[in-house]
């Protein structure tokens, strides 16, 4: 009850006294008051239902890590993590923003999974005065802020995952110029986050000289993909890019390899499929398939893996984990660095200070690299993206990651944050 | 008794209608013409276009054909419940899951130990055999449990009950082995093709319709031809008589339900050696959707009609995105499969309401 009636006080006249000694809340928006013995509440909206739970459940196990590493405390108390399933729907993700934003005592929200969600949730949870951050929505809408031109951000919303736009001309910067493609087909399955990939991947390829043969899209629940990709064959590209999740990739690889005229066409996926299941799921049919997505590499990933093992007795189910873990070290330092304490042990913290502290982010030390929040919440790092390619190791010896072919900085475009 | 025919005297927009015809015909009729004649003129374009070889088209015929027959064994599993109790089990996708996803760990586990290259059909076997298992219990134990204590409810109750398991299963198996991918080992003889001049159909394939073949032939018999076949067509007909008759009405009920719970376990095996990829906790909701749909096509509570039904099914999802919507130059066609698989659906309903091989069922059983 005290925290709330200090919110609605501080929302009423926002530079009013705490009843908390010598805390006075000076945030535009409002402050969240936190009393001596109460907990630090942070939430996730993340899809834990349906065929793409996976994907929530992957994002789950990094902030879960990234709390256990500081043993639960944050300002001297305990975190407390509360969630919601914002599946991958607009409904899910207007729904679950509704149900967290309604709970004062929420500092800010970890999420959505999916780009779709995010578009809904975004305007609920910045209305409310708070801070939404995704690891892994990455549609370019999402930080775009002219709406004019289909934009959908607004202020407390940020990412630490790389966008569309950067995936799309990466990949077809890569189809151009390595891989000398001249023609392309492109598959999406409908969701906003595939049909806006293929749309940059398209856009920049044209702009190369590239020509684009085929459009198409398949069903999320499909299993056969005998006819698209028999119709994708009439037309004979150089390349297919199919920027769609499991399990829809997998059955489209691996039935790829009995259309024989599809024979001399690369398959190039985006950063759904980079997981090491992809490869168990397709076995010989995933050799030589192209992969673009996080690189995470490096002594600090290794021991993230070694303590995911440690406490879920398995690898992590999807390819976002280290951008999670980066989300909640990101925001749990923003936390920590506009927290007011008071003399009885009360903590203050300003909605807006929260969102001023994670824009200033800058050379934050992740494992996904060095993150730098933009004006408008992109905070991601180019440097945690790469192009992968499957090889024999990874099919028959399970070594994980594939081959890094090409990376932004041997020779990729230069990118905007 | 004279009885006097009455002549209808309606009306559409004011224009009188034949005699003994109603607005509502007329649409049905008006519909009928047009997707008959959106069918032929989009078939036409395509094969006139020749962008497809005759090759490509029956490899498409083929691909069809497997997943129809998975289609067709699940849909089984509904056509039996349905004719017993007149109720659709809309759990049936999930206990098609249970058997797949259970079985995915025995299936890899085969593979390490190297049985099933060495012993291929051996381990296909004991695979569908414990697959039949796991889905035979989850059916028993979902009649036992759900669906009994409202046998007598209104059909609604057990109608909502059915998708209410269905949720449930999903998430029990999701807390028992995660909500990751699993995926089927291949099997070395199912990777080839199999020639006959220049086509080639993966074995893969043949394999699957071949054993739903055999699968459905074993059904069709059992109810047939054996003693506790009778029995459950006596039940299917009218369960007093049945009971007065001595049958024991609740065996013969989980019998079915184990029938249908095996058939969905085996299909679950046969369809991850086929398409080894995407098992999961929610792999029966859209095949459970396309066999209550096959079922329904093939007129539900008849068992040829249910195997029929998926391969039609299975067939015009293969064949229908590419023969018809191509030729009419609709974009991204194959994202449509579902919208030509269902307006065939309609089409067939709107030409035969009770399905290619159903029955007309009197007002008691309908």
């Amino acid at each position: 009850m005290f925290p709330s009636i200090c919110l609605v006080a501080s929302l009423l006249v926002p530079t009013v006294a705490s009843a908390a000694e010598g805390l006075v809340c000076r945030d535009e928006i409002a402050c969240v008051m936190i009393g001596p013995d109460d907990p630090v509440t942070i939430a996730w909206m993340l899809v834990t239902s349906g065929a793409n739970s996976f994907f929530g459940e992957d994002s789950l196990g990094g902030i879960e890590i990234a709390i256990a590493q500081r043993e639960g405390i944050l300002l001297g108390r305990e975190i407390e993590l509360i969630g919601e399933d914002s599946q991958c729907t607009p409904e899910g993700g207007q729904l679950a923003a509704q149900r967290l934003v309604a709970n004062e005592h929420i500092l800010a929200i970890i999420g959505p999974s999916c780009s779709s969600a995010a578009e809904a949730a975004i305007p609920v949870a910045s209305r409310a005065g708070f801070v939404l951050v995704t690891p892994t929505a990455v549609s370019s809408t999402l930080t775009n802020p002219d709406r004019d031109s289909g934009g959908t951000w607004m202020p407390g919303f940020f990412r630490t995952i790389h966008t569309n736009a950067l995936q799309g001309r990466m990949a077809a910067r890569f189809a151009r110029e390595i891989l000398d493609a001249q023609t392309l087909a492109t598959i999406h399955d409908g969701s906003t986050f595939a049909h806006d990939l293929q749309g940059a991947m398209i856009g920049t390829f044209i702009e190369l000289g590239g020509e684009v043969v085929y459009q198409g899209a398949v069903n999320v629940g499909d299993t056969d993909m005998t006819a698209v990709l028999t119709e994708i064959a009439t037309h004979g590209p150089d390349l297919l890019f199919f920027p769609i999740f499991q399990p829809e990739g997998d059955f489209l690889v691996a039935q790829a390899q009995y259309i024989p005229d599809l024979d001399n066409t690369i398959l190039m996926g985006s950063d759904n499929l980079l997981t090491p299941g992809f490869v168990v799921a397709t076995g010989e049919a995933a050799l030589g398939v192209i992969l673009f997505g996080p690189n995470v590499a490096g002594e600090t990933y290794r021991e993230f893996l070694s303590l995911w093992q440690e406490r879920y007795g398995a690898e992590p189910p999807g390819g976002f984990h280290a951008h999670a873990f980066d989300t909640t070290n990101l925001l749990l330092d923003a936390i920590e660095s506009v927290a007011q304490v008071g003399e009885d042990g009360s903590v203050l913290i300003g909605r807006q200070a929260l969102r001023d502290a994670m824009t200033a982010t800058s050379g934050f030390d992740g494992i996904t690299g060095s993150l730098a929040c933009s004006p408008t919440g992109d905070c991601a790092t180019a440097e945690a993206i790469g192009v992968f390619r499957i090889g024999e190791p990874e099919v028959f010896e399970g070594r994980w990651p594939p081959e890094l072919v090409w990376t932004p900085a041997t020779g990729g475009p230069e990118e905007e944050a | 008794m004279t009885q006097t025919r009455t002549v209808s005297r309606n009306k559409l927009f004011g224009i009188p209608l034949p005699a003994g015809h109603t607005g509502v015909d007329l649409i049905i009729s008006a519909l009928r013409i047009i997707i008959v004649a959106l069918i032929i003129i989009g078939a036409g374009n395509t094969l006139l276009e020749g962008r497809f070889t005759f090759e490509q088209w029956l490899a498409l015929l083929f691909a069809g054909l497997a997943q129809g027959s998975i289609y067709a064994l699940i849909a089984l599993g509904y056509t039996l419940v349905y004719g017993i109790l007149r109720m659709i089990n809309f759990a049936h996708g999930d206990v098609f899951m249970a058997g797949a996803f259970t079985t995915v760990f025995l299936a890899n586990s085969f593979r390490q130990s190297g049985f099933l290259d060495s012993q291929p059909l051996l381990a296909i076997l004991i695979l569908m055999g414990f697959a039949a298992l796991v889905s035979m219990t989850v059916a028993v134990l979902l009649e036992r449990i759900a669906y009994r204590p409202l046998r007598n409810a209104p059909r609604l109750v057990p109608l909502i009950t059915a998708i209410g398991a269905s949720f449930f299963i999903q998430y029990t198996f999701r807390g028992l082995f995660g909500s990751g991918f699993k995926a089927y080992p291949t099997v070395a003889f199912l990777r080839g093709t199999f020639s006959v001049g220049s086509i080639n159909v993966p074995i893969a394939q043949l394999f699957v319709f071949v054993s739903a073949i055999v699968l459905m032939i074993c059904l069709y018999w059992l109810v047939e031809r054996t003693r506790i076949g009778k029995a459950m067509r006596s039940v299917s007909e009218d369960k007093e008589v049945a009971t007065l008759m001595g049958v024991n009405i609740d065996l013969i009920i989980v019998f079915t339900f184990a029938i249908g719970g095996a058939l969905a376990g085996a299909a679950g095996v046969i369809n991850g050696l086929f398409r080894p990829q995407g098992v999961n906790f929610f792999m029966g909701f859209f095949p459970g959707i396309k066999a209550f749909t096959a079922a329904v096509l093939g007129g539900i509570g008849n068992i040829p009609g249910a195997m029929l039904g998926g391969m039609f099914l299975g067939v015009i999802e293969a064949i229908g995105p590419n023969l018809v919507l191509n030729g009419l130059g609709i974009p991204s066609a194959n994202q449509l499969k579902d919208v030509i698989a269902f307006t065939m659906l309609v089409l067939v309903l709107i030409f035969r309401p009770q399905g290619i091989l159903g029955e007309r069922l009197s007002a008691e059983k309908a």
